[in-house]
């Protein structure tokens, strides 16, 4: 059923390069990208009007670098746009009434089964005009993941971002600390830093999903992106040997963790790590927006440990956030501007010039102005075989809140209990899937 | 409109009679107004939704799409709420404990309270009104309040105790052993105001002569309490006993305010808008769990309509 | 209150008594009373700490400087006016309207006498007590399918509008105020209306003119009740509206505590901000308040 995976090809690779090698040569052609301001290409009457926006770039900084973005596109276009920002979790949770009820012409969403899932019963509206303008900026895998299991594009790429281990460099190098390759050099490491005083894994889930990364990666790395991505659509019994071997492996990093995990939010947490409290945190590359731009120059990154020589450091986690059109626009034309807009490099630049805890989604942006975190990540992403979106992003979205996250919260709190643990997900999970 | 002229000045709390059919036209046209408006309001938007509550609880819906998408499933829903959802049988003890702690205690305490204050020491109003404070506060805000106090590294409570180091942290909102009592404490701030001022009521109404009987027969003030004030403040109690039930089935505001309710703080209300108003929209399922909320409490709200009826017929 | 009984022996005993007895009870309320304080005052104290402070010595410790700033940036950039006015927008309406309906149907109920009567009461009392979730899909959905015209909703629809919001308050609190009110107009000697009807004076004549004026009492203090209650609603404004221009404040808090996540002394002046309506009108109507409690419950 929702079969079309974005992302989740071994062959990201070569059609990555391959989508880069034909963004130069399209960029080397002439004038196709003009800046994405100017939308259609001038026979059609300039798109005017209101735009409503649906946002939820909540946070300080990516709420500035949105403005901006924004504030670029006002001066290039006729249309205005009434932004309407609503905290972070709070959007997401009430996605499925505010599609139904009135939502905004354009609104923020992220790419994956949980974009399928919405387009397939019909709350956005197919903008495959708009990839018509943009397409030639993105490799076929963001294609791949903007299009809905019709075979027509919901989704407009903004940004995206990897998910690794972070650590600031001074505290590396005053402890004499290096980055771990594998899962004993892991453990090892953390041991260290608990011996040292500090705390070795920040760490919260108060929110439920912040985890969500750490289980995505185990299992990666025990069993190999393809069990990952089939055990997510349910293909797989979660009673299985390889789900309770990542249980059994994070059972041996959870005394590392911070404590006191599900009654913090991960900005506090993330402030350990700016306070030079805590080693290491496993988060996105957002975890940024915590830093003061000059601390930010500190941070670092390594992608997260081998754990099965079979599977390496193959896959990266990767999510992508983005934009769609909803059902029934009030001002299409404008809004479908807007998109294209978006989806060009330029408001991407723009964006990251305010919030660079990010990666711009075109192939097409600069990144020369990138700081060596930024660089280092998109070569991480790039570089990877295969990517995936995130937990809730790759399954079933009642799934992922209503059974994964209660599951999660519990083996925080229970580590020993796996067996009960993997039978009560499963049974719920074939509830859900049938 | 005849009257009944033999219906003299009646005591009060008698209803007279009257003849309905000799209303003239105008009037009916006002009583059905006045009476159908306000009835036809409460039919649509409360007894209405909740049959149809019930009618979705055999259902499994996901919410988008018409009513022509709801998959008729039987008592599947209730079947795998009992034995396969996680959070449900917490949730049911969650709401048991919240009930019998409210009744217990700060029930108790507001009753104290009152019968404390309804001695008419000095300064009785202002402790009335410090007492009284946290009720005119929404819950929401009672829940921002109390997030202050018991944040782990930040708040009032540990910084106090000294607990706010890694070694020895009293996560009192994370930690799904103690964090239903915290919130408890919380609640209980609240709903002891509450019942004070019902007492305090239900004791101005305590026949003074009782009292006065009892102290000339040298009783001491707990014996006459438990013989004489108690068993005549038997109405109230009813009214207390139906008031905390209810809102220990209400309880959701703080919950929701402080962590959405998992992790220890699960209760049935939450649950219900967890499966129907989160990303997930497992309407059927939600509806169950409504269902089973409103199966609960149909018994507190019967034990108080009978109660407040008792005196009309 | 103290008995006041001649008996010479038992005057003595209770006088000797009185004044230990007291004193323990005023240590214990005094204790009392300040424990019940503390939560509030803490989140006034860390309210008025700006955020450096509070950043650099802790939350619990003596202020560097204090300020009603974070009272000015929440209400700023918070955009708590507009919060506020939603509130109001949606509070008084549904107050004035619940209370209209219920002296209604109360009047009825106790002047006139229906078979219906009793049954009628059950039917409004009982919606009162349900718990909210149990009408929530339903009512979602109904407010979905509701149009109404752009002057009552800038959405077009029910929902995420006010008048659903009023809508709902009003139904949920009918009930307790048609009780309150039918109880007390019974106290109302019927020989008043019975001179009025002498006179052809017809129902709704009775009603405004002699009834309501003798309930302002009870109106009175039911106001009060339901204004504190339904401007403390939360589960209707989170579930009812989507825009975040619409929500009323109780429940724009959550926005508030979202955005600003760690800054604690920020959502503290939100909060103190968010409560202030209900703690003026608890100030000044205290016994409006109260006895609005008490006529509900002690007729009971």
């Amino acid at each position: 059923m929702y079969d079309v995976r974005m992302m989740t090809r071994r062959s990201v690779l070569q059609t990555g390069l391959a989508g880069l090698a034909a963004a130069y040569g399209l960029s080397g052609c002439g004038s196709d990208d003009e800046p994405a301001g100017n939308g259609s290409d001038g026979a059609a009457a300039k798109p005017s009007g209101t735009v409503s926006f649906g946002s939820n770039y909540s946070d300080e900084l990516p709420k500035k670098a949105l403005q901006a973005a924004l504030d670029g596109y006002a001066k290039s276009s006729g249309v205005e746009v009434d932004l309407n920002t609503v905290d972070h979790n709070t959007f997401q949770e009430q996605i499925n009434n505010y599609l139904q009820g009135s939502p905004d012409d354009v609104f923020a969403w992220f790419a994956g089964y949980r974009m399928q899932f919405f387009a397939e019963r019909g709350l956005a509206t197919e903008i495959s005009d708009v990839w018509e303008e943009i397409g030639g900026q993105y490799s076929e895998a963001f294609k791949t993941a903007s299009t809905g299991l019709d075979g027509k594009q919901y989704f407009v790429p903004f940004y995206y971002y990897p998910w690794a281990v972070f650590y600031r460099k001074s505290v590396f190098e005053k402890n004499g600390y290096e980055p771990a390759a594998n899962f004993d050099e892991f453990k090892a490491l953390a041991q260290q830093m608990e011996s040292d005083g500090l705390t070795p894994l920040a760490f919260a889930d108060k929110d439920g999903w912040p985890a969500f990364g750490t289980f995505d990666y185990l299992n990666m790395r025990t069993n190999g992106y393809d069990f990952h991505v089939s055990l997510m659509r349910g293909d797989e019994s979660w009673e299985s040997a390889q789900v309770k071997t990542v249980f059994e492996n994070w059972r041996e990093l959870l005394p590392y963790h911070q404590q006191g995990a599900l009654g913090r939010i991960w900005q506090d947490a993330a402030q350990g790590l700016v306070d030079k409290e805590a080693g290491m945190m496993v988060m996105g590359l957002f975890v940024g927006n915590q830093f003061s731009d000059k601390d930010r120059e500190d941070l670092d990154f390594f992608p997260f440990p081998e754990i099965n020589p079979e599977h390496g450091q193959d896959a990266v986690e990767a999510p992508i956030d983005g934009f769609m059109l909803s059902q029934d626009p009030e001002n299409e034309d404008a809004a479908k501007d807007l998109l294209t807009y978006l989806g060009g490099a330029e408001a991407q630049s723009v964006y990251l010039n305010v919030d660079p805890n990010n990666i711009a989604a075109s192939t097409e942006a600069d990144t020369s102005s990138y700081t060596p975190i930024q660089q280092k990540a998109n070569e991480l992403i790039t570089g990877a075989a295969q990517i995936s979106q995130f937990l809730d992003r790759d399954t079933r979205p009642d799934f992922a809140s209503t059974v994964m996250i209660p599951a999660i919260q519990k083996f925080l709190r229970e580590p020993d209990d796996v067996d009960g643990l993997v039978k009560s997900i499963e049974q719920q999970k074939k509830a859900i899937f049938a | 409109m005849a009257t009944d002229l033999a219906a003299a000045p009646r005591t009060s709390g008698r209803r007279p009679r009257r003849r309905v059919g000799r209303l003239t036209t105008a009037d009916r046209v006002a009583v059905t107004l006045m009476v159908g408006v306000p009835l036809a309001v409460v039919l649509a938007f409360i007894w209405f939704p909740t049959l149809a509550s019930i009618v979705l609880s055999f259902s499994s819906w996901d919410g988008i799409g018409g009513i022509d998408t709801i998959e008729w499933i039987g008592t599947t829903n209730y079947e795998q709420i009992v034995t396969i959802y996680p959070p449900f049988w917490p949730a049911f003890r969650h709401n048991l404990i919240w009930l019998a702690f409210l009744a217990l205690v700060p029930t108790t305490f507001g009753l104290l309270l009152a019968y404390l204050l309804d001695k008419q020491i000095r300064g009785s109003r202002v402790y009335q009104s410090i007492f009284f404070l946290p009720v005119v506060i929404s819950l929401a805000v009672v829940g921002f309040i109390w997030q202050l106090v018991y944040a782990p590294e930040q708040g009032l409570v540990n910084n106090v105790l000294g607990t706010t180091e890694q070694g020895n942290l009293i996560n009192w909102l994370g930690n799904p052993d103690i964090n239903l009592w915290a919130v408890l404490v919380a609640a209980a701030w609240r709903h002891a105001g509450y019942i004070m001022i019902l007492y305090l009521a239900g004791l101005k109404s305590v026949d003074p002569a009782l009292r006065e009987a009892a102290a000339i027969d040298g009783a001491s003030e707990w014996y006459a309490f438990r013989t004489i004030v108690f068993p005549a403040l038997k109405p109230i109690n009813i009214v207390v006993l139906v008031v905390t039930v209810i809102e220990a089935l209400r309880a959701f505001d703080i919950v929701y305010v402080i962590n959405r309710g998992r992790n220890g703080l699960e209760l049935l209300s939450v649950l219900v808008t967890d499966n129907i108003i989160g990303e997930a929209s497992r309407i059927g399922y939600g509806s169950a769990l409504a269902v089973i909320l409103l199966v609960i409490s149909i018994v507190p709200i019967v034990v108080f309509v009978a109660n407040a009826f008792k005196e009309e017929s | 209150m103290s008995i006041a009984v001649d008996r010479p022996a038992v005057r003595a005993r209770t006088r000797r008594r009185r004044p230990l007895r007291h004193v323990r009870v005023h240590v214990f309320l005094a204790l009392a009373a300040l424990l019940w304080l503390v939560p509030v005052v803490w989140t006034f104290y860390t309210s008025l700490r700006p955020y450096e402070d509070t950043a650099e010595r802790g939350y619990v410790s003596l202020p560097g400087s204090i300020g009603f700033e974070n009272y000015t940036t929440a209400f700023t950039q918070g955009d708590l006016p507009r919060f506020f006015l939603n509130s109001l927008i949606i509070t008084l309406p549904a107050v004035f309207v619940t209370l209209f309906f219920a002296a209604c149907v109360a009047f009825v109920v106790s002047r006139l006498s229906f078979r219906f009567n009793v049954a009628l009461l059950i039917v409004f009392m009982a919606a009162n007590l349900l718990p909210q979730q149990v009408v929530l899909t339903p009512l979602y959905r109904m407010y979905l399918q509701i149009p109404l015209p752009e002057f009552l909703s800038e959405s077009g629809q029910m929902y995420d509008s006010y008048l659903g919001l009023i809508v709902i308050n009003v139904a949920f609190q009918v009930g307790f105020c048609t009780f309150v009110l039918s109880n007390y107009m019974k106290t109302i000697p019927t020989t008043l209306n019975d001179a009025a009807r002498v006179d052809g004076a017809s129902v709704v004549r009775q009603f405004f003119g002699i009834i309501l004026p003798l309930c302002r009492p009870a109106l009175a203090a039911l106001a009060t009740l339901e204004f504190t209650w339904i401007y403390n609603d939360f589960l209707w404004a989170i579930v009812l509206v989507q825009s975040g221009d619409k929500r009323p404040i109780t429940s724009a808090l959550a926005q508030l505590q979202g955005l600003y996540f760690t800054d604690y002394n920020l959502v503290a002046a939100g909060a103190m901000l968010a409560a202030l309506p209900t703690l003026i009108v608890f100030a000044l109507l205290q016994r409006q308040f109260i006895s609005g409690l008490t006529l509900g419950a002690s007729k009971g």
